[in-house]
């Protein structure tokens, strides 16, 4: 049982904008929420890196192979500085790794998805990068301070794949016809996973109503969707790109760009596991942690030898 | 309510934590940047580097074992900082300047 004084006092913090930092007392349920958030997370950032990786070898120039590379490398370390703010809440890196090498944990749907040409690798910085972008800017004024500092990190170094992305997507949308074919295709193919980024609908989220009491969230995820959606339209027909959404509609009114119906029952099948890649990428984790085992050990015996020596010394 | 659980327990493979303090401009403090999992200093110092000076801008960096960090704890907020409340004539407003004086 939580004191309700407590909790009281709590809420009062939050409402005042103040920001929760590890010492602090919390209710045990903000504390579980946000490992399950900031650890999600995490997970997403290092599974990311798996999709695009595939396109290292094949990249079309080197200038191209050289930003994806750091693009590949900043998402690592997108993964280390979240796996280091939920390690604030009293929760273990070696834990958590060990719960997505299992299969246990969850990361975003949308790395589920295979990587099939060249300009899925423009798409995907375009648009999930795009959509990332909107989640964490939010994300950067949440409630709990390791978790705002490691969105704020995150977010200055975000832009630069957005770009990337979109330099990419340009490039082929005004190359020869079947470049333009080719770019359109990823952008049929992404357009409604990078929607699904953001999760169900208000009125079908468990966790949101609480998460916006304690401002770690402070738009809902239709609010974010829909600022996405108005952020992208515009910058697909400036680059003569056609969005794949039959009933894409812009309201004078509200100046919103309505759009059709999500298809749920795909976005909980991956979720679920079902996905096109889901085994994919949890195998591809599993090997790079098996196949980096004999760096950790070598690391650890060479620190364990000098720590031997200092101590005689 | 709980509190943190700082884990003891020995580390499985990734090494101690540690935290990490850069400097971005010349003359500026260090500051806290965030932590990482490193077996030795050497190699919390190298892992800093890849980790938060990827974009240039970093002069320096200070790499310290998170174990060695005492840091005050919230309940501490009134007692342990009241010395520093109390003593407004610490603060140059609290001193009247004489009429036609210009201060700066």
């Amino acid at each position: 049982m939580e004191d309700n004084a407590k909790m009281e006092q709590f809420q009062q913090r939050i409402d005042a904008g103040e920001k929760i930092e590890p010492k602090d007392s919390m209710p045990e349920k903000y504390r579980k929420q946000l490992i399950r958030m900031i650890s999600q997370h995490a997970h997403s950032e290092i599974v990311g890196m798996l999709p695009e990786g595939n396109w290292i070898t094949r990249a079309p120039s080197l200038q191209r192979k050289l930003s994806l590379i750091a693009k590949v490398q900043d998402e690592a370390g997108h993964g280390l500085y979240l796996y280091c703010a939920a390690e604030t809440l009293g929760i273990d890196r070696d834990e958590l790794v060990q719960q997505l090498l299992d299969g246990k944990a969850k990361y975003s749907s949308i790395f589920n998805y295979p990587t099939l040409t060249w300009a899925d690798i423009g798409v995907i910085g375009w648009l999930v990068d795009g959509a990332a972008i909107v989640n964490q800017t939010m994300l950067a004024k949440a409630s709990y301070g390791p978790y705002s500092r490691a969105m704020i990190r995150i977010c200055k170094e975000e832009n630069f794949h957005k770009r990337q992305g979109m330099e990419i997507v340009a490039t082929m949308a005004a190359g020869v016809p079947a470049q333009k074919k080719m770019a359109q295709d990823a952008v049929n193919r992404w357009w409604w996973p990078s929607l699904m980024m953001f999760g169900p609908h208000d009125s079908d989220s468990p966790n949101s109503g609480v998460l916006l009491k304690w401002k770690v969230k402070t738009k809902t995820n239709d609010e974010l969707r829909q600022r996405f959606v108005n952020l992208t339209v515009p910058q697909a027909r400036a680059m003569g790109l056609s969005i794949p959404d039959p009933n894409l509609k812009y309201d004078p009114e509200t100046k919103n760009w309505n759009f059709g119906e999500i298809d749920w029952d795909e976005f909980y099948q991956v979720i679920k596991g079902n996905g096109p890649c889901n085994e994919e990428r949890i195998e591809a984790r599993r090997k790079a942690h098996r196949d980096g085992a004999w760096v950790r050990d070598a690391a650890a015996a060479y620190a364990a030898k000098h720590a031997d020596k200092s101590n005689v010394a | 309510m709980s509190e943190q659980k700082k884990s003891t327990a020995p580390d499985s493979g990734d090494g101690a934590l540690w935290e990490i303090f850069v400097q971005e401009k010349q003359g500026a403090p260090h500051l806290h940047a965030g932590s990482l999992h490193a077996p030795d200093a050497e190699m919390a110092l190298q892992n800093a580097r890849d980790v938060y000076a990827r974009r240039g801008r970093v002069l320096s960096i200070w790499v310290v074992p998170a174990v060695a960090i005492t840091a005050s704890s919230p309940e501490d907020d009134g007692p342990f900082f009241e010395p520093g409340n109390d003593k407004v004539y610490r603060h140059p407003q609290f001193y009247k300047v004489p009429r036609g004086v210009k201060v700066f």
